[in-house]
């Protein structure tokens, strides 16, 4: 095989061929996969189905903590965690661009096989192109997956005043880490992307009861997703910023570059909003598992400002936030 | 860090936001105007509105470089953006930032095909230049007097290192002239000054002197801290309601009397004071720093012939009122509705530490 | 206006020095403080050391806030 990847990998032809089965197949064997079928025929589940997709894009693919291979099974194992899903079957699609490095591909396929193997899902179908040098970034990935329903009515719909805001751990890493990664600001550190799969962290939440809705702060933060929750509700939620945590890294990367870490976007931690009687409950079996050492309650549902994120400040003041309006550029003022 | 975490809360703070709220009581309200972005910004995210009481109104003034640069210079820096060969070095504060034409940006630019590169510092941007000997670096230097000497050691260094396809497009902006410009408006209405204490840390405490002498102005040389700004507000309020101007410096730990003597050396050598057009405040006289003629080799101006011609706001935009303290953003009629954000008409909504942007995203809860 | 965060030089190589902040370290230009030593704290704005600061005054700013909480 070439040592990069060229436009014959994606013609469909013997090239196509050997990548699948020297490289893809041997990785990821199952039985569904090695059929090599148009697509898998998978057994009956058992209840009803959540069907989640998710596209990475990532610059660098390889940042602390990550790559864009372990990115692609979270990202999408964790949308169906997240929706009540219990994650079995992942497809996976690869646009590589032209001249891409094929070690710098067996590296991203060995972290998906890697990941896809500690969550317990299979990667039963797929698909690869090639883009001409300069249409791509390298490498781009979508995974889609399918999972079984285990815990049905998880919405923000359900949420009821006096409700408990809780998260898994401390906010903004993976942002921060991957703008590090990128080399375009000059500082260093050991930052590292929280990026992790939460199908155990979401099982023993769920598992604890009382659980109105789960979401994962990616893109957006903290902040957005929490706005998600009660826009447009006669609902709001009053977060205490003393009880956020930030880690001191994180801390000093958002100071340096004019950044809000509440919008700075995490990959493994979990935004949970609970009944207040099993608060205390799910909050315990977090801690319990592995990836959920750190949570904590951050915040209530209260009906004090319908419809917004009210943030009490470490000053002993209060303002609202928002929804992150766009990306977040580094600033001086 | 010792020079922060004490004073982000200081035991019994409480106290001096009573003590504010007591004497403004006493003497009726009064309008107090933060002139540094950085202290706007730090005064929204602590929610420190919420806490005083509404006698003390706080307005923020002209202190966002990217907000006074008037929409004309924008728009020439966007036709600047469209040359061959020219990559445009930027601060993020800029990308946003609408020129005449409502949706114009030097990302929407970007998107178009200019070459726009973010930097975080001018250091960075000619680094740029000589790893891309094919473009021509083109560093968008906004700011006032605090990131002034930071871009006069950048030309300094490029003329050298001679780095021919480098070159700096000058914006920055002088705090003193545009303060007495403020002041002189018809619609002035400000009874105390808290004073930039970066610009300070340059220039020193001593620079914003003329307030209390000149015309009679409280004016406090402030940290970013809330404790800082609570206890700065206290003494401007104190100030105020003992009718005793003075100008107070709460700082000491970065700005001294004189400021930073190489700093302000090396800003004298590089740049000289010239009219310039502020956004809000219109021509002022020594406004704004160009370039010496020394180092005219690196002045975009001169490279490219920049022209800027006078725009006119967006219509219904008042941010030219904003910026000056005649208006508070809520007052514009298009605050929250037709400009948020996520679809700015001005540049005080654009600027994250535009006064309209700050007041929007951290509305006191 | 001006974002400025303090950062406790590491190492100095003439006009360029290293700063550092709960572990994360920035290379900084310090044009503008000739007589740094290591150890020192500076304030930092876009890249470049502003100004030198020193616990002693730290300490008086926090003293000054403390006397007036105590005078009200």
């Amino acid at each position: 095989m070439d040592e990069i990847i060229t436009l014959d990998y994606g013609s469909g032809g013997l090239r196509t061929a050997q990548l699948i089965e020297e490289i893809l197949v041997p990785a990821f064997r199952n039985p569904a996969l090695e059929v090599l079928g148009d697509g898998a025929v998978l057994p009956k589940p058992e209840s009803a189905l959540v069907f989640s997709t998710d596209s990475f894009v990532v610059t660098p693919w390889k940042f602390p903590g990550g790559d864009i291979g372990k990115l692609a099974v979270c990202g999408t194992v964790n949308d169906v965690c997240m929706a009540g899903g219990k994650p079995l079957y992942l497809s996976l699609s690869c646009i590589l661009e032209e001249g891409f490095c094929m070690e710098d591909f067996r590296e991203i396929v060995a972290s998906i096989a890697r990941t896809a193997k500690a969550v317990g899902v299979q990667v039963v179908t797929g698909d690869t192109k090639v883009v001409e040098r300069g249409h791509g970034d390298g490498i781009y990935l979508n995974t889609a997956g399918i999972g079984v329903l285990r815990a049905p009515g998880l919405s923000k719909d359900a949420i009821r005043p006096g409700d408990a805001v809780l998260v898994s751990g401390s906010v903004g890493c993976h942002g921060a880490a991957v703008l590090f990664a990128r080399g375009e600001i000059p500082f260093a550190g050991s930052l590292s992307s929280d990026c992790q799969p939460l199908q155990e962290l979401s099982a023993a939440a769920l598992d604890a009861g009382g659980v109105r809705v789960l979401r994962d702060p990616t893109r957006g933060g903290v902040a957005t997703t929490l706005s998600e929750f009660v826009e447009h509700s006669a609902l709001s939620i009053e977060l205490d910023e003393t009880a956020i945590p930030v880690d001191p890294q994180v801390e000093a990367a958002c100071a340096l570059l004019g950044l809000d870490p509440l919008y700075s976007a995490c990959e493994g931690r979990m935004l949970a909003v609970t009944a207040p009687e099993t608060a205390e409950a799910v909050l315990q079996a977090m801690r319990r598992t592995p990836g959920g050492e750190g949570a904590v309650c951050i915040g209530r549902v209260t009906q004090s400002h319908p419809g917004h994120v009210v943030l009490r400040t470490a000053a002993g003041g209060s303002r609202l936030l928002g929804k992150l309006s766009g990306a977040q550029l580094p600033r001086i003022c | 860090m010792p020079f922060e975490e004490p004073f982000q809360h200081p035991e019994g703070i409480e106290k001096l936001l009573a003590h504010i709220a007591a004497l403004s009581e006493r003497t009726g309200p009064m309008r107090l105007m933060e002139v540094c972005g950085t202290h706007t910004m730090a005064i929204a995210k602590a929610g420190l509105k919420s806490l005083l009481p509404k006698t003390v109104r706080l307005l923020s003034g002209p202190g966002c470089p990217v907000c006074v640069t008037p929409s004309g210079d924008l728009d020439a820096v966007f036709a600047l953006s469209e040359r061959p060969h020219v990559l445009l070095a930027s601060y993020g504060d800029l990308l946003r930032v609408p020129g005449s034409k409502r949706g114009t940006s030097l990302l929407r630019q970007r998107a178009l095909g200019a070459k726009v590169a973010v930097v975080y510092s001018p250091m960075d941007a000619l680094a740029l230049a000589q790893k891309t000997p094919q473009c021509e670096v083109v560093f968008l230097g906004v700011g006032f007097e605090t990131t002034a000497p930071g871009t006069a050691a950048c030309i300094l260094e490029a003329a050298e290192k001679k780095v021919p396809n480098f070159s700096v497009l000058c914006l920055l902006k002088r705090t003193e002239p545009a303060l007495r410009a403020l002041i002189a408006s018809p619609d002035f209405a400000v009874d105390g000054f808290l004073c930039p204490g970066h610009v300070a840390a340059i220039l020193g405490a001593e620079a914003f002197r003329f307030l209390p002498e000149e015309y009679g102005l409280p004016a406090v040389v402030s940290g970013f801290t809330p404790g800082d700004l609570v206890y700065s507000i206290s003494l401007l309020v104190e100030q105020c309601a003992e009718k005793r101007p003075a100008l107070s410096n709460t700082y000491t730990r970065v700005v001294r009397d004189a400021g930073n003597p190489a700093a302000k050396a090396m800003m004298d050598a590089v740049l000289t004071p010239c009219t310039s057009t502020w956004r809000g405040l219109g021509e002022i006289a020594g406004g704004g720093f160009a370039i010496r003629e020394a180092y005219a080799a690196y002045d975009a101006a001169k490279k490219f012939g920049f022209s800027p011609a006078p725009a006119a706001d967006p219509p219904g935009c008042r941010c030219s009122h904003v910026i000056r303290g005649a208006a508070a953003p809520e007052d514009c009629p298009l605050f929250g509705k037709a400009c948020t954000p996520a679809d700015p008409v001005g540049p005080c909504m654009v600027s994250s530490e535009g006064a309209c942007a700050a007041a929007w995203r951290y509305r006191a809860g | 206006m001006c974002l400025a965060i303090p950062l406790k030089i590491r190492s100095i190589d003439g006009k360029t020095a290293v700063g550092e902040a709960a572990g994360l370290t920035q290379k900084v230009r310090v044009d503008f403080l000739p007589d740094l030593q290591i150890g020192d704290y500076v304030m930092v704005h876009a890249g470049f050391a502003i100004q030198k600061m020193t616990e002693e005054q730290a300490k008086f700013d926090l003293s000054c806030i403390e006397e007036a909480i105590h005078a009200v």
